[in-house]
């Protein structure tokens, strides 16, 4: 009897250690699907296995989870309503009604059942707490519903840099379709050099290159390196190959080089590929995103590329003609993708490649989704590409300063945009929705300036 | 012996001399620790006087002379896309913006009962009786109060907002939403409002 109460005991004493250590492996190991709560958004998913990047160890919510990562774009977008509007003891009345101060009260993870565009989980009527007064103040929006401010071409809580009325009187009655139109040229060379990053070096030949003899260099990569910006700023290869050892601190060569290689020179353009959904992973030190792990249609045969700088601007060639469209069709199978082909847009593309258009009139995929941006003014004034092919989508109306307006009028870009349907083929077609914004505001200020002009009555 | 009495009375003299200077500095200390105990009304007025002086240099030495007399650059409400300089209102409520963001303990808001901005307005009692008595006394006198918000209590200042310069009633009285289109140099225009915790 005595020795079945032992067995007894042994047996529940090691199920119990086993299933402790089960727990903290599954909570506290490298895959911890089992303790998710529920999917992630379409904007997280891609790191919700480090748990650490938003959560406390005990699964709360950081403080500085969402400013971590999106706090640069938000001071961009000159956010129209920052934590401290809200934490005004002069808003505690509103803060009571919707606890604004924190961005998980409108964006919570893991309830897919309730999270819709932009990672929202907020009723879509949020505005009515605190603008009411609107219906009142401004007639034209009597008949308007709280749900409908923040739908495209309107308003939008954070980013209101295209929306404001000022900008939108300002670009009223401009053509659909811009007589000149091009986006920025780059410079990227002269950039690196002007800041320091890259000194002036003399252009490379193939024969100059400076592999090591032991190794064997297949001659289209010599072909394609000594046809590249690269060979023509002189950076040769050992530049990229030598890597540093860091059991010996000494440099090696390597055959397998990553962001970590390019980030030497490229600084800006990896720390913005890191904050897009290709990057995201890499910049939590997770496995390279694949296109088998997307949830937009991808192609199957490409589904388990890994995504690193060289996924797009294949190594050697370093093509940005290549990155610009094949790249992103190599891998991308949604409709809008489909469709580009036979869009005006890559029309326009061709006539450039092929010179029957002036440089940097064609409109490539990277054109849209991974813009040229001016930083700067003047003698100082530099373009750099944004890498994060996210950032001008959250939501689409960020595209239109930035993108659309280097070759549309305003009114056109915010019908456009506005039209899923459209966006949908790629722009073949014409908008089917009309966006007021533009109206209402010239309508108010013809109003401003008759009152303005009216003489004032005397008593 | 002459000696003797000379080194213990020169001994004596500097403890007497280390003790009276650590009286003095231990004294001292007292009254520093006591005379740091502001009042919420003083340190009020104390951040105001820094605000109104800051305010006062930005529109005066900035946007006054590089605008008005030596012709350099523009003042304007969109100043970044128009690549002009900030209203000096605007860099106010952007320092109070920053300010808030630190979170310092205290906040400070620069209000109007004749907001250009409706989000501007008065909204608690201290704030529409405060301002409302900073323009009746045309700035001679502040306003002073206790409020309590969100279940906190506050020490709240209303300080007058006066239009210093042409520039300031030329904007006001022109602006698309501006609710008055009347004032005058001098006037009264708004208020800054400043609430210190008292919890």
């Amino acid at each position: 009897m005595a020795v079945k109460k032992h067995w007894l005991w042994l047996l529940w004493s090691t199920l119990t250690i086993g299933m402790t250590g089960l727990m903290t492996y599954q909570m506290f190991g490298p895959d911890r699907r089992v303790v998710l709560p529920g999917p992630t958004s379409h904007g997280h998913y891609q790191i919700e296995l480090d748990c650490n990047v938003c959560h406390t160890p005990w699964m709360g919510v950081k403080e500085d989870a969402c400013y971590n990562c999106h706090a640069a774009e938000l001071k961009a977008a000159n956010d129209s309503h920052p934590k401290s509007k809200f934490t005004d003891p002069r808003n505690a009345d509103r803060l009571e009604l919707i606890k604004a101060d924190n961005c998980v009260i409108c964006h919570r993870e893991h309830l897919p059942e309730q999270t819709r565009a932009m990672g929202v989980t907020m009723p879509d009527d949020y505005c009515f707490h605190c603008h009411q007064q609107t219906l009142t103040d401004r007639p034209s929006h009597k008949n308007f519903a709280f749900d409908s401010c923040a739908t495209a071409g309107c308003h939008n809580y954070h980013d209101n840099t295209a929306l404001y009325e000022g900008f939108l009187v300002k670009h009223a009655g401009e053509l659909e379709l811009k007589d000149s139109f091009a986006v920025p040229a780059r410079a990227l060379l002269a950039t690196l050099l002007d800041s320091g990053v890259m000194k002036r070096r003399e252009p490379l030949t193939r024969a100059q290159h400076n592999a090591p003899s032991s190794t064997e260099v297949e001659p289209q990569v010599l072909h394609d390196w000594a046809a590249t910006a690269h060979a023509k700023a002189g950076v040769n290869c050992r530049d990229c190959h030598e890597v540093e050892d860091k059991a010996s601190s000494t440099k090696r060569w390597s055959d397998k080089l990553d962001h970590t290689v390019c980030v030497r020179c490229h600084a800006e353009e990896v720390d913005s590929f890191l904050g897009g959904k290709h990057g995201m992973r890499l910049a939590r030190g997770l496995t390279p995103m694949t296109p088998a792990q997307a949830r937009l249609p991808m192609k199957p045969d490409a589904a388990h590329r890994e995504l690193n700088c060289t996924s797009c601007h294949s190594d050697h060639a370093f093509d940005t003609r290549h990155a610009a469209v094949d790249a992103c069709l190599s891998c991308h199978n949604d409709p809008h993708s489909l469709a580009y082909v036979n869009s005006s847009h890559f029309k326009l593309w061709q006539a450039e490649l092929n010179a029957t258009a002036p440089a940097n009139s064609g409109v490539s995929c990277a054109t849209c989704h991974l813009p040229r941006e001016t930083h700067g003014a003047g003698e100082t004034a530099r373009v750099r590409v944004q890498h994060n092919q996210n950032a001008n989508l959250r939501p689409n109306e960020k595209m239109i300063r930035g993108v659309c307006m280097d070759c549309h009028g305003l009114a056109f870009s915010l019908d456009a945009l506005a039209d899923a349907a459209l966006v949908k083929t790629n722009f073949i077609g014409r908008p089917a929705r009309h966006i007021e914004s533009i109206d209402l505001a010239l309508r108010r200020q013809m109003e401003i300036q008759r009152t303005k002009s009216k003489p004032e009555s005397k008593p | 012996m002459k000696r003797n009495s000379s080194k213990l009375a020169a001994l004596s003299a500097a403890v007497v001399a280390l003790s009276a200077l650590t009286v003095i500095v231990t004294g001292c200390g007292k009254a520093e620790v006591k005379s740091a105990g502001f009042t919420p009304k003083q340190m009020a007025d104390g951040l105001f006087t820094v605000m109104s002086s800051d305010r006062a240099v930005y529109t005066k030495e900035v946007v006054n002379r590089l605008q008005n007399d030596e012709k350099v650059i523009k003042a304007s409400e969109h100043w970044k896309d128009e690549k002009t300089l900030p209203l000096p209102a605007q860099m106010f409520r952007m320092g109070a913006e920053t300010v808030a963001t630190k979170n310092p303990g205290f906040t400070y808001a620069l209000l109007s009962l004749w907001p250009v901005n409706k989000q501007n307005a008065p909204k608690t009692d201290a704030e529409k009786t405060g301002l409302q008595f900073v323009a009746d006394s045309k700035g001679a006198t502040n306003y002073y109060a206790e409020e309590v918000l969100g279940g906190k209590k506050y020490f709240t200042a209303v300080y007058a907002d006066v239009a210093v310069s042409p520039a300031c009633v030329k904007c006001h009285n022109n602006h698309d939403d501006t609710p008055r289109t009347d004032f005058a140099l001098n006037d009264v225009m708004g208020g800054v409002v400043i609430r210190l915790p008292l919890d």
